[in-house]
């Protein structure tokens, strides 16, 4: 019955502090938990978070989820989830190996490694929106089938990539900046491609309304079908690059590369507010997400815990992020 | 005949569609000429929302002919219909509520350079205008910034109305627009109306309720279950008129008395199905 009273006028509090806030209030609240768990950290493990070199290591394993969670941002932002991108890090891999073993050439090796990444994300977007089945069921399903093709074309073996040490491609995607890895040169040239296209391209714009309202989409117009195959192709493209940069970086590719990022990369998005329901998400959450799991991993091991407690404490954060922010949306709507 | 085709805005010929074995329209025949607002009125599942996704394009019907401005157009799409001037008032289904309002006027054709890149600028420029001049948002904390989502059924009604008229709409689709207003906010939505037909141009009413469309409306199409049951020029009835025959065709299926109309009209354009023919 109360669905049908209107609401009294002047009840609701308006006041430009509160449009100011509730414009801003997913992107202050994740400040707020960055910084708070960060002091956390020091205090806790002052020797570990006080010192560069935890910093130095940050700049190079964070940007390997990182990058992929930015776009698999805006995979979720569009109402869609893609599990399969371990794989496809696995599997654009294979791309790379024998592009480049063919050709000798590293740089040929990671256009192909990318290419394969592309392929991969539009076959997913092919069964999510033409043939129309649930994302999250194709990606489980690809998942296994990227990993299981990659087993098949290469044996299972392993390939050391020492020889590629020299070449141009290592240098631009495993090389250093002064001190730097250059991997976080590539996070934060990433996280500006993926704020535009998010929040300054129709891709973006399509994305947000097909995720909040899809019925609204199709009445409108709006090409869903193509934008979240789009997000899906950039995200198998992200997953290839954070690949080929683990892979020169190691020396050496092995056929479960991708293995271990799943659950931070998920983390990372859904700790930094996207919303599970699709419509809403940022990419500064998602940054700042990826340094906070990035974070809570190195945490782990700085307060004297195994490692083995890692994808307990990862499960547990993504679950509490996941229900903070579903509590949160239905108390203030 | 062909001089009066032109003046048609849009005419529908034997449009028929079927959902597996379920007939939504069947043979259904409409004209809407400029300046003219038609109600069409109907129980739920009388065919109203499907034959209005078929004007904009959402679906393609199985059978029958579409005219814009007497000519045909085959594979009638949601842009083919947005180009030829359909705009429809989904009501706040068709807003999407964690998005700022700017998004939500420039939903589907957002301001953009070739590369698909947002002159967010402009359209912000533009929703601020269309507020303070269209919208009657005065409120300093409305801003084009704002979500949707702490909007008020009228406010969005405004929204997706000023939406419509922002692109330069031929035909209106207003897709029952009184539902969830209060009195007040259904005033100001039949002022609106009158001033499509003031503009010139023409709008399709869509309701279940009679009182809400009497006053308003220059035709009423009645539907019933599928087909086009009768049109009736509202100046010639009364409200109680209406009813009657209503109810009649609601027990029936069919509305048998079409004098008046013919007179009215002059034409052979009737469109009422006999009892006869549903037998």
């Amino acid at each position: 019955m109360s669905t049908a009273v209107a609401p009294v006028e002047g009840s609701r509090t308006r006041s430009p502090l509160t449009a100011f806030t509730n414009s801003w209030a997913s992107q202050i609240g994740i400040t707020v938990a960055f910084l708070a768990l960060w002091i956390a950290f020091i205090v806790g493990a002052p020797t570990t978070f006080l010192s560069d070199r935890i910093y130095l290591a940050f700049a190079q394993t964070t940007p390997y989820f990182a990058i992929v969670a930015l776009f698999l941002t805006m995979v979720i932002i569009a109402g869609d989830i893609d599990l399969s991108f371990i794989s496809i890090m696995s599997l654009s891999m294979v791309g790379f190996v024998f592009t480049w073993q063919a050709t000798g050439s590293t740089e040929l090796g990671v256009v192909a490694c990318v290419a394969v990444g592309a392929l991969c994300g539009l076959f997913n977007g092919f069964f999510v929106t033409i043939v129309g089945i649930p994302a999250l069921v194709v990606t489980i399903g690809t998942q296994f089938l990227f990993a299981g093709l990659t087993l098949v074309l290469v044996n299972g073996k392993s390939y050391p990539l020492v020889s590629t040490n020299s070449s141009f491609a290592y240098g631009l995607l495993a090389g250093k900046v002064g001190t730097i890895p250059i991997q976080f040169f590539w996070l934060l040239a990433m996280a500006v491609v993926a704020w535009v296209l998010l929040n300054r391209h129709r891709l973006g714009q399509n994305a947000y309304v097909t995720g909040d309202n899809p019925q609204a989409a199709q009445l409108m117009g709006i090409p869903t079908r193509l934008t979240r195959t789009m997000l899906f192709v950039l995200t198998g493209m992200a997953a290839a690059l954070a690949a080929s940069m683990n892979a020169l970086s190691l020396n050496n590719f092995y056929p479960n590369i991708g293995s271990g990022y799943l659950l931070p990369t998920l983390a990372a998005v859904f700790v930094g507010g996207t919303s599970v329901f699709g419509g809403r998400g940022t990419i500064y959450g998602t940054f700042l997400g990826a340094f906070m799991i990035g974070g809570i991993q190195a945490g782990i091991v700085a307060v004297g815990l195994t490692d083995y407690y890692t994808n307990f404490v990862y499960g547990a954060v993504i679950l509490a992020a996941v229900s903070v922010h579903a509590v949160l949306q239905r108390r203030f709507e | 005949m062909s001089g009066w085709e032109v003046a048609l805005q849009l005419e529908l010929r034997g449009i028929t569609k079927r959902f597996g074995s379920l007939v939504a329209n069947d043979g259904i025949d409409l004209t809407v000429e400029s300046g003219e607002i038609h109600a069409l009125l109907g129980e739920n599942g009388a065919g109203k929302s499907t034959l209005i996704k078929i004007i904009t394009g959402v679906h393609q019907p199985d059978e029958g002919e579409i005219y814009f401005g007497g000519r045909r157009i085959k594979d009638l799409d949601v842009h083919r219909a947005r180009a030829l001037g359909v705009e429809t008032v989904f009501q706040e289904r068709a807003l999407a509520d964690q998005l700022p309002l700017w998004r939500n006027i420039f939903m589907g054709r957002p301001v953009s350079n070739s590369l698909g890149f947002l002159k967010v600028g402009d359209m912000r420029h533009a929703t601020a205008e269309l507020m303070g001049e269209s919208m009657g948002f005065t409120s300093a904390v409305l801003t084009p910034n704002t979500n949707v989502k702490g909007l008020s059924g009228g406010e969005r009604q405004g929204l997706a109305i000023v939406r419509a008229l922002h692109f330069q709409a031929e035909i209106i689709i207003l897709d029952e627009p009184t539902m969830g207003l209060s009195l007040k906010e259904t005033e100001k939505l039949v002022k609106f109306v009158e001033g499509i037909r003031a503009a010139g141009k023409s709008a399709i009413f869509i309701d279940h309720n009679i009182f809400h469309v009497y006053s308003v409306s220059d035709r009423i199409v009645l539907l019933d279950r599928g087909r086009v049951a009768g049109q009736f020029q509202t100046s010639r009835y009364s409200l109680n008129e209406l009813m009657d025959i209503m109810r009649e065709v609601a027990a029936t299926g069919a509305y048998t008395e079409q004098d008046r109309y013919l007179q009215g009209r002059g034409t052979s354009e009737v469109t009422t199905v006999s009892s006869e023919e549903r037998a």
